[in-house]
């Protein structure tokens, strides 16, 4: 009986044994020789894999950030400037530190605003829907309201808003990552700087119909009247296909187009309100003023010629 | 052709389903509806580059006149439906769900351009040469009239490397409801097999079977007697099966070949033409005339007069409705194409294209979906995928993004038929992901 026991355990300890030796040499053979850097620019990396960095992933990134000569083209939206620079300390390279940017919904079509035509039933889905027809309201160029855009976030920045049918993004979560807005596909989310004070000033709108049928299809439409175009006097506004473009760049957030605005397309995030209807005062002041020396010069022109008679 | 018992009938093998045939208005004989006052004619009518627009505003215009000219070799060429004046050139709404650039012609009076043969009379002697009969159906704008709106002229013209031998005339319409081929087969075989043979002598093939469904018995009958005498050309009956109509089944069904995957059907040697596009090609080749106006089905169970219209191309789809008695209180939706591939239009004066086979009322009690279950795994859509794909896997991949494994489970092969929606006895929207697979891919590959 203990004869067996002696055995077994002499058999397994030198099976254990060579076992042993054959995986100790094989892990001396085919070591891989990793960049003891790479672990930790993972480590500074958010880990999110969301894929805002154009990569399939964080650890594919951290390859690249380790390979490129140069790290200009490569940026993590969602890590930002601080991150990119723990990186660069990490690598010893040089970092350009970019605007912060955020997603900004280019829609304004609620459903008060646009009246409903149809009803849709099929999967809740914006790229099925948008496979069939335009929406199910006379836009079709506006959102179609399903949320994709939401179940893509990987963030919980974004939610339907039930009362107007649109998405909405919570500033302070978004990371810019890209993802919803590779995912709608009406275009209708975009990138745009956080800008200064977090002031944004975009035109949620993305209807291209001449001006009356524009408004047919929704009461809160760009209409390309182009009065922010010359309220403008940075040259950011462009009127292109019936529709105002802001260049993000040169707009200086002065907020005057948005004041001009009658549709109300042109939205201004986090611009107080009391700025707004201080520029509102100031506008109508001119316009008065205007209209008064209008008024004074034809009183004098008509003076003039009663004397000349 | 002796009477065979239905099941020793040809019939494609893969999957497949037997919807209500409800084929309504299968007595109602054409019907010609007048020029109408108003036509509005999309450029965004067939598969391929939009054509240019040639004309301008307050332009006069004569009927069969090219009003958009082909760009590019998968394009087609716009004429006009009608003599009159051009109006606005806008973007108008128009069945795909969506504006397209279209062209509004305020109708007077019925003007066809010289050298357009508008009679009825036969001419059974081909004289072009298989050249001239490319060309001729290129600038005659004929485009595949069975749903897909593909230029006819690219399926004639096949690479030189492919010999073709067999040419297939499609009259299986499988599609429930619709009957515009089969009237066209009932009332025009005579122009229908010369249309053939036009084909035949284009492609330089010896061969051409027509192939229809075995519920249009007298369409089976007739044409059988008048090919009887034919060098080439038979008629074969086949079993009622969904979707026999799709290119790749029929050839399937009739020739026993399997069109292979991202192929198409001159890798097997053969040619698929729909009977209203042979018909349009007769028309086009023998008496000049451009596809300016095709046959509409207009149907539903509760629709007055169900019937077959000649329609214009561009006619509102209102006017259109309203010739079968307008539409009937309690309709629910109103369907461009037949019950299982057509698609609800939400505006009624969209104008009729040239691939509008049918207009079919839904009322209101059948035009919602139904409650959906859960998969419970039963395997039905499988049977029924006429591809022999596993459509709630693509369903379930694409609705987990794993788009690149429902590509791997070959997708994209996918003919969209419905019939895995069907079949599903838990009402599975699978159609619809599996749409959403596939745009997500197109996307990728853009």
């Amino acid at each position: 009986m203990s004869e067996i026991v002696i055995y077994t355990v002499v058999i397994l300890v030198s099976l254990g044994a060579v076992a042993a030796v054959i995986l100790f040499w094989v892990s001396r053979r085919f070591k891989v020789e990793e960049d003891p850097r790479l672990e930790r620019v993972l480590e500074a990396l958010p880990s999110t894999n969301c894929g805002g960095c154009g990569m399939p992933g964080c650890s594919a990134f951290a390859g690249a950030l380790l390979t490129a000569q140069d790290l200009s083209e490569l940026y993590c939206p969602v890590g930002g400037n601080e991150v990119m620079k723990e990186v660069a300390e990490i690598l010893g390279k040089e970092v350009t530190e970019r605007d912060p940017f955020v997603a900004v919904v280019r829609c304004s079509g609620s459903f008060e605003h646009r009246k409903q035509t149809s009803v849709y039933e099929g999967a809740e889905s914006c790229t099925v829907a948008a496979e069939l027809y335009g929406g199910d309201h006379a836009c079709a160029y506006g959102c179609l309201g399903l949320g994709e855009c939401v179940e893509a976030c990987d963030f919980e920045a974004m939610y339907m808003d039930e009362r107007t049918g649109l998405p909405v993004i919570i500033e302070d979560k978004c990371t810019a990552c890209n993802a919803c807005v590779t995912t709608c596909p009406k275009d209708i989310l975009e990138l745009w700087p956080v800008g200064r004070k977090h002031q944004r000033i975009y035109v949620a709108c993305k209807n291209e119909e001449k001006s009356g049928v524009a408004r047919k299809e929704c009461a809160i439409a760009c209409t390309g009247c182009a009065k922010c175009f010359d309220e403008c006097k940075k040259d950011a506004i462009t009127i292109e296909n019936n529709l105002a473009i802001i260049d993000y760049e040169k707009c200086s957030l002065c907020s005057k187009c948005v004041v001009v605005c009658e549709s109300g397309v042109l939205h201004a995030d986090n611009v107080p309100e009391t700025q707004l209807v201080k520029l509102a005062a100031a506008r109508e002041k001119r316009i008065a003023k205007e209209k008064e020396k209008k008024r004074l010069e034809k009183e004098a022109a008509l003076a003039e010629a009663k004397a000349d008679k | 052709m002796s009477l065979r018992a239905s099941t020793e009938l040809k019939h494609f093998h893969k999957g497949g389903v037997h919807p209500h045939e409800e084929k309504l208005s299968a007595d109602s004989s054409i019907e010609v509806l007048p020029p109408p006052k108003m036509v509005t004619v999309s450029v965004a009518q067939h598969i391929g580059a939009p054509p240019e627009i040639i004309v301008e505003r307050g332009q006069a215009v004569k009927a069969g006149e090219v009003i958009a000219e082909h760009k590019g070799f998968v394009s087609a060429n716009i004429h006009s439906p009608v003599s009159g004046r051009i109006g606005k050139i806008d973007p108008v709404m128009d069945s795909s769900g969506y504006k397209h650039m279209a062209i509004a012609i305020r109708s007077k009076g019925d003007d066809w351009l010289e050298g357009i043969d508008r009679t009825d009379a036969l001419i059974t002697e081909i004289t072009a040469s298989s050249e001239e009969i490319v060309e001729k159906v290129l600038s005659a704008g004929i485009v595949g009239q069975g749903g897909a709106a593909f230029p006819s002229h690219v399926k004639l013209s096949p690479p030189k490397d492919k010999p073709v031998d067999t040419l297939i005339v499609n009259g299986v319409e499988c599609e429930p409801y619709l009957t515009a081929d089969h009237r066209i087969m009932v009332e025009k075989p005579r122009e229908l097999i010369v249309g053939t043979q036009i084909l035949m002598k284009a492609l330089g093939v010896n061969r051409a079977i027509i192939g229809i469904e075995n519920n249009k018995r007298d369409a089976i009958e007739l044409l059988t007697e008048l090919t009887k005498d034919l060098d080439g050309i038979s008629v074969e009956a086949l079993r009622v099966q969904y979707p026999q109509g799709g290119e790749r089944q029929l050839i399937e069904a009739l020739l026993g070949r399997e069109v292979p995957s991202a192929g198409l059907p001159h890798d097997v040697g053969a040619v698929v033409h729909n009977v209203g596009t042979t018909y349009s090609i007769y028309l086009a080749v023998q008496k000049n005339q451009p596809l300016v106006e095709r046959v509409v089905t207009v149907t539903g169970k509760d629709v007055e007069k169900p019937s077959n219209f000649m329609v214009r191309v561009g006619t509102p789809v209102a006017e259109v409705i309203a010739a079968a008695g307008g539409v009937p209180t309690g309709t629910g939706k109103v369907i461009n194409g037949g019950p299982m591939m057509g698609k609800a239009i939400n505006d009624l004066q969209v104008p009729i294209t040239k691939a509008t086979s049918g207009l079919l009322l839904i009322p209101e009690e059948e035009s919602h979906r139904s409650e959906v279950y859960n998969c419970v795994r039963c395997g039905k859509c499988i049977e029924a995928c006429p591809m022999g794909l596993e459509p709630y896997r693509l369903m379930l991949l694409s609705k987990g993004k794993n788009h690149d494994k429902a590509k791997e489970e070959h997708i994209m092969d996918c003919l969209q038929c419905g019939s895995c929606s069907f079949i599903c006895p838990s009402n599975r929207p699978i159609l619809d992901y599996i749409r959403l697979g596939r745009s997500k891919l197109k996307k990728v590959s853009q």
